[in-house]
């Protein structure tokens, strides 16, 4: 199988449940469900033994119009379908077309938008959002989900369950020609989108590859949302122009021995100067308007990053009044420690210091490890090698992955060999 | 060299998007691999799980066959092997293994000694 169809199964899967719960109504979700795992194991079966077909995304799409079809006829009276559809389904003289019209390719990304806002109920937590679009639009099965959320398989079942139903329940599908509506639901499914996308980022999964699938199904659905006429707003294209200028950093985070390497570290010519552009040239378009969001003060933060040759080279001070903003705009702990890091590159140890001193309620970072991490590199810098290497013991322990892990042993390391330096 | 019919039974089911595709690629790679090295006469079809079965001379139809989901044969493939043993080593490969199915030998029955 060639490279553009890796993950073809899982990006086909969440196409024809968004198609087939807009024929058989979002009731019937398992019912969809059961429909498109029928077709995969054709598709395993007739596949495996006389090759791939030309356009394997539009064999599968026929072979679950064909089962949906069956589905149908043998159920129509026995269940209740999309009640949008009710008579067209009923009468044999129209349910062949109008089967035939909804798998028509060009209005599958509207379906799949669809879904995408009606999994971000504002009634459902985030994270259970999150799992629910990896779960239903991306593929992902259970087990994919709780490893991405480093969750045990029995939360993130129960989770998912507890999701759907309420999905289930719901009765019908969002409706995305409805302007008020769209612009009201609008902030969830771009926070729902930004949060499948730090996890992909930032996360604690230890293994790289699935965090840069939940990074590439973030910006996949992102493209989608910005497409359409009602969710591209200015907001949508700072989140998809964050997306893509902190993407275009992937390739540098790790390093050629696979370990972890800081913003600080990373050899910039490895950033994907693609995205970057891409990345600028949204960033420019969400200017548009009178709206400034988080995703616009931080998509400029990483372009000030994105522009910066060296580490020497960045705009600090730019960077610490984006964060003053942000900070005004969404107080966070971890916003405030970025923040504080900004200060210190921008005025010294001592002030970065202070600055992360002086976060109200410090104890909300206190499992993070990256917070030690900053203290043990100012301090570092300002050669209290006894209080760095405090921090950086107290990082370590709290790191969450081999990655974390090695990263953290090499500050300790440079830590000591400066304080044995000294000692000389 | 002798001809030999793997039998696919059991396998599959119930798994993620991601896995059955991994697992189809598993398949391809191991045809291929067979085919390059002479062994596949032909590839053979995959089967529908169910069907019609006809008995006795009565000649009762039923459906069927309601064996086990893990002995239905899925599909079958006539493979060319120096002997039993080679046929035996060269199912090994077979990725229905990993999928808790099975392959099941057998020499086609030759017509003269």
């Amino acid at each position: 199988m060639t490279e553009t169809s890796e993950h073809l199964f899982r990006r086909e899967s969440g196409r024809m449940i968004a198609v087939l719960t807009r024929i058989f109504g979002v009731s019937n979700l398992e019912l969809a469900e059961d429909v498109v795992q029928d077709a995969f194991c054709r598709a395993l079966e007739v596949w495996k033994f006389r090759g791939m077909p030309e356009n394997p995304s539009a064999w599968l799409m026929a072979t679950a119009r064909n089962r949906a079809l069956d589905v149908l006829r043998r159920e129509r009276t026995a269940r209740t379908f999309a009640p949008e559809l009710g008579r067209f389904i009923e009468s044999e003289w129209t349910l062949a077309p109008t089967v035939a019209e909804l798998f028509a390719a060009h209005t599958i990304e509207d379906d799949l938008l669809r879904m995408m806002f009606s999994c971000c109920h504002p009634r459902l937590p985030g994270e259970a959002q999150v799992a629910l679009v990896l779960h239903i639009l991306c593929g992902f099965s259970v087990d994919e989900v709780a490893n991405a959320f480093v969750s045990t398989h029995a939360a993130t079942e129960k989770r998912i369950s507890r999701a759907k139903k309420g999905l289930a329940d719901s009765k019908r599908l969002f409706d995305i020609a409805a302007p008020a509506e769209v612009l009201r639901r609008l902030p969830s499914v771009q926070s729902a989108l930004y949060l499948l996308f730090n996890e992909g980022y930032h996360g604690a999964s230890p293994e790289t590859a699935v965090r840069l699938e939940l990074c590439q199904e973030a910006m996949r659905l992102t493209s989608i949302l910005l497409k359409h006429p009602l969710g591209g707003t200015p907001s949508t294209h700072a989140l998809a122009a964050l997306m893509c200028l902190d993407a275009a950093r992937l390739p540098a985070r790790v390093d050629s021995s696979g370990n972890l390497s800081s913003l600080f570290d990373q050899d910039r010519s490895r950033w994907d100067q693609e995205l970057v552009a891409e990345g600028l040239r949204l960033l420019g378009l969400s200017a548009t308007g009178s709206e400034l969001t988080e995703y616009h003060l931080e998509a400029g933060i990483a372009s000030i990053h994105a522009r910066a040759l060296t580490v020497e080279d960045t705009d600090w001070k730019s960077i610490v009044s984006l964060y003053d903003a942000l900070i005004a705009l969404r107080p966070s702990p971890v916003v405030a420690l970025n923040r504080a890091i900004a200060i210190g590159e921008c005025a010294g140890a001592q002030r970065g210091l202070e600055a992360i001193r002086a976060i109200p309620n410090p104890e909300r970072l206190a499992r993070y490890p990256f917070y030690f991490a900053a203290l043990g590199k100012f301090e570092l810098q300002a050669r209290e090698y006894e209080n760095a290497r405090k921090h950086f013991l107290a990082a370590l322990a709290l790191a969450r992955n081999p990655m974390e892990r090695y990263f953290l042993e090499q500050r300790l390391v440079t830590c000591n060999s400066a304080s044995a330096q000294q000692a000389l | 060299m002798s001809e030999y019919v793997f039998l696919y039974r059991g396998g599959e089911a119930g798994r993620s998007p991601e896995r059955i595709q991994q697992s189809m690629q598993k398949w391809m790679a191991w045809f291929k691999e067979l085919s390059q090295n002479g062994h596949v006469k032909d590839q053979g079809q995959p089967l529908e799980r169910t069907g019609k079965v006809v008995k006795g001379s009565q000649k009762t139809v039923t459906d069927g066959p309601f064996a086990e989901a893990k002995d239905i044969v899925g599909g079958y493939t006539l493979i060319e092997a120096r002997d039993l043993e080679q046929a035996v080593e060269l199912s090994k490969g077979c990725p229905i293994l990993e999928v808790e199915g099975g392959v099941e030998v057998r020499p086609v029955m030759k017509l003269s000694m």
